[in-house]
């Protein structure tokens, strides 16, 4: 099935109730959906990462799957953001830190409106704004650049000082790799958002317990990985990462929290949705075979 | 030539000029803003002024988010952590992403003296210079340092501007105007051309005067603008003058000497020699020893250019 074609093989009532479809105005698709449409939106960017990766013969499937629920729940409920003004001054940022679970975020903002849903099928293609890890100078909705790990996390500080010296009242949300947090600098940074009391800033841990060589605590044990946000000064709130009201609840806790930074453990499952990838690292970075594409379409109807 | 004045104190005062002038102008160091100067900066406008602790990495992603949020960061500490310590920060935060962060390392090259070879940055040029889309820029004297900082700021895009930590002599006037990626002709001459930059321009132009003693007739440019470099002058000094010095504070490889053979080969080849560090770290000691005894003296320069010279008439 033609990516382009994804959006017409839903049934018609969730199509409408989902409105991703072009026929509507860019400002209805970023409308707030209530947590059944977001449950359809959910299945949707699945299929898109399942197919715009088996396609491109390449890319990061697990990673991506694991973060469906976190993403959909900021762009399509809590996220202030115009699709059709990606450069809005005032808009909530998003900062994909973990820049190879780049589908999630394409997918998502083509549902968005951002660019067409027809383009995700030219992913990690020669020319495609759709590169392998995100490109803000090429990709509409793309805040920073991403791809080396434990970047994004410093970036979101500058974002926040900035909105705060500007006294806007835009937030910045940035997702990070729990596997991402092995870099040093993911601490450097943890350590400053607190000394800079930075409240307008949270950043969410898509804590799916696996990086490429493995389960966490194998490779790299971070345990005890609350305790150590804690100790660094931030607000920690863990919640079930696939649960939509435990994230939009502990979005809005977040939003309340004054003079220190948040963050969001989102306990999440590495390819999240299909049977074969749940929990497995084989899938990390490798994308589905024709034959897996097919099985893992069927199972996300 | 005229006394020695400090770089560093140049660069954090015209910080605070532009502090004045533009609201938007932000100031980012890691625990160094005494010798980078930029306590001047913190002094007036402590808003502004973000001091990041020891984490170069951290200090450049956070530059680059406030410059994503239309600020002007200007980030600063010694060379060897910027970009030595931070370089994929730089890369990818920076350059790949192309926004308007300005980095001004001090303490670059072998004359930062006593603290020996951890805190010479002899390696920052190659480093800087190989990521597409960077200005670099190493000023001759605390004129042109204020110059370069101003034009970084007016300027959209990264910016790399090296500063050494020793005061210079200043080798221009208070009405000298710095042009990006122009050469600045200090001698004019017809038998080979001393190319210099940083801490090596008030030498080669000692080097000219004395060669010029002695019947040859050197031209100097000095090139403060690395990248984009002046092909132009470069391919002329080429053409009227046959013979080229480079001469530069820092690794023989990747540095100015590489930069200007590129160009000299592709357009019009002749003798070349490197005034520069070769492939070694230096030591702890004082300035003007380490200068000396890693080669980087006016009479060094004035013993190449008789080399290349010798080299032209065969």
């Amino acid at each position: 099935m033609a990516l382009s074609e994804m959006g017409d093989s839903l049934s018609e009532a969730s199509a409408e109730k989902v409105s991703a479809g072009a026929s509507l105005s860019p400002a209805a698709r970023a409308k707030p959906l209530s947590v059944k449409e977001m449950a359809v939106v959910a299945k949707r960017l699945r299929r898109h990462i399942i197919t715009m990766t088996g396609k491109a013969g390449s890319g990061h499937p697990g990673g991506s799957l694991s973060a469906v629920e976190i993403v959909t729940a900021l762009y399509f409920k809590v996220l202030r953001h115009r699709p059709q003004d990606p450069c809005w001054s005032d808009r909530d940022r998003f900062i994909l830190s973990k820049g190879h679970a780049a589908p999630v975020l394409y997918a998502t903002l083509a549902e968005c409106g951002y660019f067409p849903i027809s383009e995700l099928a030219t992913l990690r293609q020669l020319d495609s704004h759709l590169q392998g890890h995100t490109d803000r100078v090429t990709c509409p909705g793309v805040e920073m650049s991403a791809g080396a790990l434990g970047q994004g996390l410093s970036f979101a500080i500058g974002v926040a000082l900035a909105g705060r010296l500007n006294s806007q009242d835009y937030r910045a949300y940035v997702l990070l790799g729990d596997g991402e947090c092995d870099e040093g600098q993911i601490w450097e940074a943890a350590m400053a958002a607190a000394h800079f009391k930075l409240d307008n800033l949270v950043a969410i841990v898509d804590n799916n317990g696996q990086q490429i060589d493995g389960w966490n605590r194998d490779v790299m044990n971070l345990e005890p990985f609350s305790a150590k946000w804690q100790a660094f000064g931030w607000r920690v709130i863990e919640v079930d990462g696939h649960d939509f009201t435990q994230l939009i609840t502990a979005f809005d806790q977040a939003k309340q929290v004054k003079g220190e930074p948040s963050v969001i453990i989102a306990h999440t499952i590495k390819g999240k949705g299909v049977s074969f990838m749940e929990n497995n690292p084989d899938f990390h970075g490798k994308a589905p075979n024709a034959e897996e594409v097919e099985i893992a379409l069927k199972e996300l109807e | 030539m005229s006394q020695a004045v400090s770089l560093r104190e140049a660069y954090g005062k015209t910080l605070v000029e532009l502090g004045r002038e533009n609201p938007d102008v932000v100031v980012l160091d890691a625990d160094l803003s005494w010798s980078t100067m930029t306590h001047f900066f913190a002094k007036e406008f402590p808003g502004r002024f973000f001091d990041c602790g020891i984490a170069e990495q951290n200090m450049v992603g956070i530059a680059a988010g406030l410059a994503a949020s239309g600020k002007i960061p200007f980030a600063s500490t010694f060379a060897v952590f910027v970009p030595g310590r931070s370089f994929d920060q730089i890369r990818m935060s920076v350059a790949y992403s192309q926004f308007n962060v300005k980095l001004v390392v001090t303490h670059a090259g072998i004359s930062v003296g006593e603290d020996g070879a951890s805190h010479q940055s002899v390696e920052d040029l190659a480093l800087i210079g190989s990521l597409p889309g960077f200005t670099v820029i190493v000023p001759a004297d605390a004129i042109e340092t204020a110059q370069a900082v101003k034009v970084a700021a007016a300027s959209y895009g990264p910016f790399y501007i090296r500063l050494c930590r020793p005061k210079l002599p200043l080798v221009y006037d208070e009405d000298y105007r710095f042009k990006l990626g122009k050469a600045v002709t200090m001698r004019r001459g017809k038998d080979a051309t001393i190319i210099a930059i940083g801490i090596m321009v008030s030498a080669a132009i000692e080097a000219a005067d004395s060669l010029g003693r002695q019947g040859i007739d050197c031209r100097v440019l000095n090139m403060p603008t690395l990248k984009p470099i002046d092909e132009a002058a470069i391919v002329k000094a080429a053409t009227e003058t046959g013979a080229i010095v480079t001469a530069e504070d820092h690794l023989q490889h990747g540095g100015l000497g590489s930069e200007v053979a590129q160009v000299v080969t592709r357009h019009h080849p002749v003798p070349m020699e490197f005034i520069a560090i070769k492939d070694t770290y230096a030591k702890s000691g004082k300035a003007t020893e380490l200068l000396q005894r890693y080669g980087l003296t006016a009479k060094d320069i004035e013993k190449t250019v008789h080399s290349v010279v010798k080299r032209k008439r065969l």
